[in-house]
């Protein structure tokens, strides 16, 4: 299915898509407040963009320091090149410690690999410990926001997975009860875990250390209690040097969420004594998006979310309408690279009205990326963009007056549409929305007559 | 006042077709101004939607045929954000004519900006006794940089609101979402027309709540779209361009 089914299907309950929509704007307004709070901001976000730049430019360079320095400190390193290989050196891992059950702390990478159901396909049990993941884990959906993770759930949907999956209270829908009820189901699973799997919000080349940043302290939780720590990293995550924190930690919660910082930014060095720590280095698609010179810069991405929260399209269509791990602007400029058609209508799921772009934190220029998608795509799926065609002759050529546009526009237009399209009866524009009322006359000919 | 460049008009397309009005409006306003404006009659489109539908590449005849229409004018001014900034970003190179299509970039405006930055109007001296709202446009507003985006640390200011705002007896409205896109987006107002409507409504929403007379922004095509979603619901909001108000209040 395409994005705007999708997103048809989503406006269907009204009164869900408005709470969603007013939700993620409040996460934005609260954003957009803190932010100000910053005089500094912009320089920050220019200084964010300056670093990720170098990073970029000297990528290679950054994982061989990276590797070198974790290794003198005792982790052990790995490289994946994709999905596939990342999945199956976790399922080693798991293997060679005998562990048949994990729990895992977000990590979006894990999800762009699908590890829970290859993990789960090899017996093995896995439990999500970010509590909105848990929460879609019960209901064995994907998250459909990247940092919030069952944005789409409300109280009461929440309320009635706890009382089938925890036994709570039917109806009961008071937060801190819920909350409750999943802190004292996931310390059960905190406590039994051999194995901890993380994600990495920044890897530092100079120390070879790694950054993990939660809210709810769970990835601690999980790491601190077991014996091995798993923690899965995209290769674009490397900073140059530990002072660069001090640039991206800044910017990285008040853009998320609009605090001042996330609960626990943990710093991973070397493994406690008895203890082994695991980092998987993964590519996945990001070395070829980095060979396209006009899409590389989306690798800068800090997964903050913000581009989401402001986007206009996404707080009414909901994150399922993308049908892919990361939605939103920035999944819509990612997940073409990877897989094109699957994807290709998301570059069109944008009015281009440019607020991602100028939300992000480090000032990725996605709204114009995606108008660089669109013209790949209309050269690279003649056959998806055709049905685009139909449905911009159905909305623009079917308007009467438009005939009368004689210029070369139509004509190029006019070129890759079969007449029978052009002339079709179909008027999509005016399924919900009037046409403006014809003038006697047109500027050009009011201009003959009044002037000159 | 005597300005004695000459000034290219640039009508966008579906302005010339059903919006005659504003383009008089803009070609009365320019001229109340003191300028000496000409609209050549051989324009057509600047190629916009085709180009974000993903067929820039099919927009170099237009794109050549517009430089060699407005090269030779000082200045070229449209009563669009939306089409000015197509024509400065997204219009294909064109080899052989690089010189003279740097030199449009430099010397195209959207009329408030033109009247603000070329002109330095300061405000404008006039009546207009209506509480309104404006419509900033995503192209005009964070393409052109014509007034402060809500999502940017920066000094807060917007052009049109600087011409407007001086008007005797006009009701300048603060909207509770000051630059949401409405969903008109070109073809995207066809391509994803559910949440092209959804996006108007709330846009709507937003100027009833604030009692808005007249709603107001300086691109016809997102007004097309909302008046279009207005009509159709009965809503007895009115919609002028922003040449229409200050053409209006001089006179």
């Amino acid at each position: 299915m395409s994005h705007p089914i999708q997103a048809a299907e989503f406006l269907q309950d009204q009164a869900k898509s408005k709470w969603h929509d007013e939700t993620l704007w409040f996460v934005r307004d609260k954003r957009d407040k803190i932010s100000k709070s910053v005089p500094e901001w912009e320089n920050l976000r220019d200084l964010a963009s300056q670093i990720k730049d170098n990073v970029l430019a000297n990528l290679g360079v950054y994982l061989e320091e990276f590797e070198k320095n974790a290794k003198a400190n005792n982790i052990h390193v790995h490289w994946a090149k994709d999905a596939e290989e990342h999945n199956e050196i976790v399922l080693g891992i798991l293997k060679e410690k005998r562990c048949n059950a994990i729990v895992k702390s977000k990590s979006i990478l894990t999800e762009e690999c699908h590890l829970n159901p290859y993990l789960e396909k090899n017996g093995i049990e896995v439990v999500d410990t970010d509590l909105g993941e848990r929460i879609v884990q019960f209901l064995n959906q994907a998250p459909s926001h990247i940092v919030l993770p069952a944005i789409h759930l409300k109280k009461r949907d929440i309320s009635e997975i706890f009382h089938e999956k925890l036994h709570t209270e039917k109806g009961n829908e008071d937060p801190d009860y819920l909350t409750q009820a999943a802190r004292i189901h996931l310390r059960e699973k905190f406590l039994s875990a051999k194995v901890a799997i993380t994600g990495v919000n920044f890897g530092v080349a100079e120390t070879g250390e790694f950054v993990v940043c939660t809210n709810e302290g769970n990835a601690d939780m999980g790491v601190h209690l077991a014996d091995v720590h798993i923690a899965c990293m995209g290769i674009e995550k490397i900073i140059p040097k530990r002072a660069h924190l001090g640039v991206f930690l800044r910017l990285l919660a008040r853009s998320a969420t609009g605090q001042s910082v996330t609960n626990y930014n943990s710093h991973f060095r070397s493994p406690s004594p008895g203890k082994e720590i695991h980092i998987v280095l993964v590519d996945n698609g990001r070395t070829a998006q980095l060979a396209r010179p006009k899409f590389k810069n989306s690798l800068k991405c800090i997964r903050c979310g913000a581009c989401m929260n402001t986007c206009p399209i996404y707080r009414r269509s909901g994150g399922f309408s993308y049908e892919s791990t990361v939605p939103g602007p920035i999944g819509s400029i990612l997940s073409p690279g990877i897989d094109l058609q699957k994807h290709s209508s998301l570059p069109f799921a944008s009015t281009l009205c440019g607020s991602c772009t100028d939300v992000c934190p480090v000032k990725i220029n996605i709204h114009e990326q995606l108008y660089e998608w669109r013209q790949e795509i209309t050269k690279a799926l003649p056959d998806r963009t055709k049905s685009l065609a139909m449905k911009i002759a159905n909305g623009v050529f079917a308007v009467p007056f438009a005939y009368n546009l004689s210029g070369n526009m139509m004509r190029g237009a006019l070129k890759i549409l079969p007449d029978s399209i052009t002339y079709s009866g179909l008027n999509t524009w005016g399924k919900q929305r009037d046409l403006p009322e014809l003038p006697k006359e047109s500027f050009k000919d009011w201009y003959k007559k009044n002037r000159k | 006042m005597n300005f004695t460049k000459n000034i290219g008009l640039f009508i966008p397309c579906y302005v010339d077709q059903f919006y005659p009005k504003v383009a008089i409006a803009t070609l009365e306003l320019l001229e109340k101004l003191g300028c000496q404006v000409t609209y050549p009659m051989g324009q057509t489109c600047c190629g916009q939607p085709m180009a974000n539908a993903g067929y820039e590449r099919d927009t170099v005849a237009t794109t050549k045929h517009f430089i060699r229409i407005f090269k030779d004018f000082d200045y070229v001014v449209a009563p669009s954000g939306s089409c000015v900034l197509h024509v400065k970003e997204h219009a294909p190179v064109i080899e052989g004519l690089e010189k003279e299509q740097s030199e449009i970039h430099d010397k195209i405006f959207e009329l408030t900006e033109f009247m603000t930055d070329i002109l330095k109007i300061e405000n404008i001296k006039g009546n207009f006794p209506h509480r309104v709202g404006y419509h900033a446009s995503c192209h005009g507003q964070r393409g052109l940089r014509l007034s402060a985006s809500s999502e940017l640390h920066q000094t807060p200011f917007n052009k049109a609101k600087q011409l407007m705002v001086n008007l005797e007896g006009l009701e300048w409205v603060e909207l509770e979402r000051k630059d949401e896109c409405c969903g008109f987006g070109g073809t995207f107002a066809v391509s994803e027309e559910a949440l092209s409507i959804q996006m108007g409504k709330d846009r709507l929403a937003d100027h009833q709540a604030q009692n808005v007379e007249i709603l107001t922004g300086g691109d016809m095509s997102c007004i097309m779209h909302l008046q279009g979603i207005a009509k159709r619901n009965g809503n007895p909001i009115q919609f002028k361009h922003i040449a229409e108000i200050l053409n209006e209040a001089i006179s």
